[in-house]
């Protein structure tokens, strides 16, 4: 159980974010400057928020009102930095064993168990300048689980790494925190590894906490600009609500119309999502986008189409698997890009 | 050579005790005032260090002669601390050893000082930030992990400071004079002789004083070159 509610200033900036949270695996999605290290930082007892409060577990770690603020050293949180922070004076196993405070024969019996359970065998008497950067990894999360912290915190686990690694180690993490019982709270800016990691999810934006939720709820339906673009939706645009079935969006001049569903009355926005989006050839009716030209830029699996709309909306994204941009090539594009209606996401705002 | 023979038969040998003794008990002392003080003055806000760092660097700006003079004003035993040391404690700093001492402390501080400023500067903020998260205390991260990390500057430091202090003058020779046998260090036995004309046993001393700074220094990076293997070559 994570309770947070921390104020700061820092010149301009203003951090003001609040969560709380039952999960045990909690993710912070955010643009790089946004906060998230800073609010990683202030659970950890590293920054030191002006107001609020950080309860976890029952242990309040900092209470302005109370004038509470535990040092680092009492926190019982673990940290893994984006750079890893290995010591780089000490070998593999002296950097493991460096928190760990107990007598020297349980302190070697632990160090042995955690090099082998994360896979560092053969490394032991090497320094970090010579490990890849998947080792500093492990070796990091093997340094903070011999402290046996209460709560581990993820800072940008792998934006160090290669897109490829990325993937894996990510997958590698999840494994070796499978049997980590304590809460874990990951900050990063890459919503796919946000979704695969977490059970709740926070989006921070410029220094606020904007919504929180299970990943599913937040990415599904985002509630707010912001959110739905942090969550990977590139159209978004201002909404006029005409009534409970219909609204207008300006910018691309066309009005939907909903039959299943009914319009939240303080709808401000919407979205749809690039791959959401359904070719129309033909005759045009009804809530469509006309489309004048594109461009195209080829991925490996998939082609992405930024579309200029006769509306005159520009960079309109539309995202098309591999397989069916083949068959696009063959029909020409398509006259119009249909919204299907349960796709569109209502925006606060 | 036989000259050279006959000088070093003939040589009064303290001035390279008194110097050696006062190069090691001034660099002891500027290694840890220089670390804390860097210390501090990193703490300090931006301000205030500006002022800080001004005052602790001017002995090494300044002549050696003003550095003398200060303190002169201050040791001077017809000056308020100088007389009070003297007649409650009984401790004489100008011509006395304690002043040679205090002399080049002041002189070799600020290189001690600042390459330990330099070096915790560059520190990666975030190798501190582990260790507290570890639950390592204060003291532990600062010789476990600091230290290491800044081992190459503060090295350095204290090198450049033991080299100075060894060959310090100005500010020696006025605050504890060349008394020799008590305050006579090479530089001023170098100068005196000098002044005397007898360059052959200038240049003997010139020689020894020439292989003391030169031996140290290589071997303290042989030493400390140990420490520095996990730094990248390029």
């Amino acid at each position: 159980m994570v309770e947070l509610e921390i104020k700061k200033q820092y010149g301009k900036f203003r951090l003001d974010v609040a969560f709380k949270s039952e999960k045990k695996r909690i993710g912070i999605l955010g643009a790089s400057g946004c906060g998230k290290s800073l609010t990683l930082k202030s659970i950890a007892g590293i920054e030191r928020p002006e107001k609020g409060r950080i309860v976890i577990d029952g242990v309040t770690l900092f209470d302005a009102g109370k004038n509470i603020f535990l040092k680092p050293q009492k926190r019982k949180v673990g940290y893994l930095f984006q750079n890893y922070a290995l010591f780089p004076n000490m070998t593999v196993e002296q950097n493991i064993g460096i928190g760990f405070t107990g007598n020297k024969e349980d302190k070697q019996k632990i160090v042995e168990q955690l090099i082998h359970h994360f896979q560092l065998d053969g490394l032991e008497k090497l320094y970090p300048s010579k490990l890849s950067g998947g080792q500093q990894q492990r070796t990091a999360l093997a340094r903070i689980m011999a402290y046996e912290p209460d709560v581990i915190l993820l800072d940008e686990p792998f934006s160090a790494l290669d897109a490829y690694l990325r993937e894996r180690m990510l997958t590698e993490l999840m494994e070796m925190l499978s049997d980590y019982e304590g809460t874990v709270i990951m900050v990063s800016h890459s919503r796919d590894e946000i979704y695969s990691f977490s059970e709740d999810v926070l989006v921070i934006e410029d220094g606020h906490g904007i919504c929180l939720g299970s990943v599913k709820e937040v990415f599904n339906a985002p509630r707010y600009k912001t959110a739905a673009r942090l969550t990977g939706c590139k159209n978004i645009a201002d909404v006029c609500r005409m009534d409970a079935q219909t609204v207008y969006v300006k910018d691309w001049d066309v009005q939907l119309t909903f039959k299943e569903r009914t319009v939240p009355e303080n709808v401000k926005a919407i979205g749809i999502r690039a791959h959401d989006l359904i070719p129309v050839y033909g005759t045009i009716s009804g809530a469509m986008l006309k489309v004048k030209e594109w461009k195209s830029v080829d991925y490996p699996f998939e082609r992405k189409y930024f579309i200029q709309c006769e509306s005159g909306c520009e960079d309109f994204c539309w995202f098309v698997q591999r397989e069916v941009s083949a068959t696009l090539e063959e029909k020409g594009m398509p006259d119009a890009l249909a919204f299907p209606e349960e796709k569109v996401l209502f925006l606060e705002g | 050579m036989e000259e050279i023979r006959q000088i070093l038969a003939g040589l009064d040998w303290s001035p390279l005790f008194i110097s050696i003794k006062t190069g090691i008990a001034a660099t002891i002392v500027s290694f840890f005032l220089g670390i804390w003080a860097a210390r501090k003055v990193l703490k300090a806000k931006t301000g205030l260090r500006a002022v800080l760092d001004g005052i602790l660097t001017l002995p090494l700006v300044l002549p050696p002669t003003v550095a003398g003079f200060f303190l002169l004003l201050i040791f001077s035993t017809r000056r308020t601390v100088g007389s009070y040391l003297y007649t409650t404690f009984d401790i004489k700093i100008v011509q006395s050893w304690a002043g040679c001492v205090i002399a080049a402390t002041v002189i070799a501080f600020p290189l001690m000082y600042r390459n330990a400023r330099a070096a915790f500067e560059q520190m990666d903020v975030n190798l501190i930030y582990a260790a507290q998260t570890l639950g390592m205390p204060e003291w532990k991260i600062f010789w476990r992990v600091i230290m290491p990390a800044a081992g190459p500057g503060v090295a350095s430091g204290t090198i450049l400071a033991f080299a100075r202090a060894l060959g310090e003058y100005g500010a020696t020779s006025m605050l504890a004079g060349n008394i020799p046998g008590k305050t006579a260090t090479i530089s001023q036995r170098i100068a005196m002789v000098i002044q005397d004309g007898d360059y052959q046993t200038a240049g003997v001393w010139v020689g020894i004083v020439i292989l003391i700074a030169f031996g140290i220094v290589v071997l303290m990076n042989l030493a400390f070159g140990k420490g520095m293997k996990h730094t990248k070559q390029w």
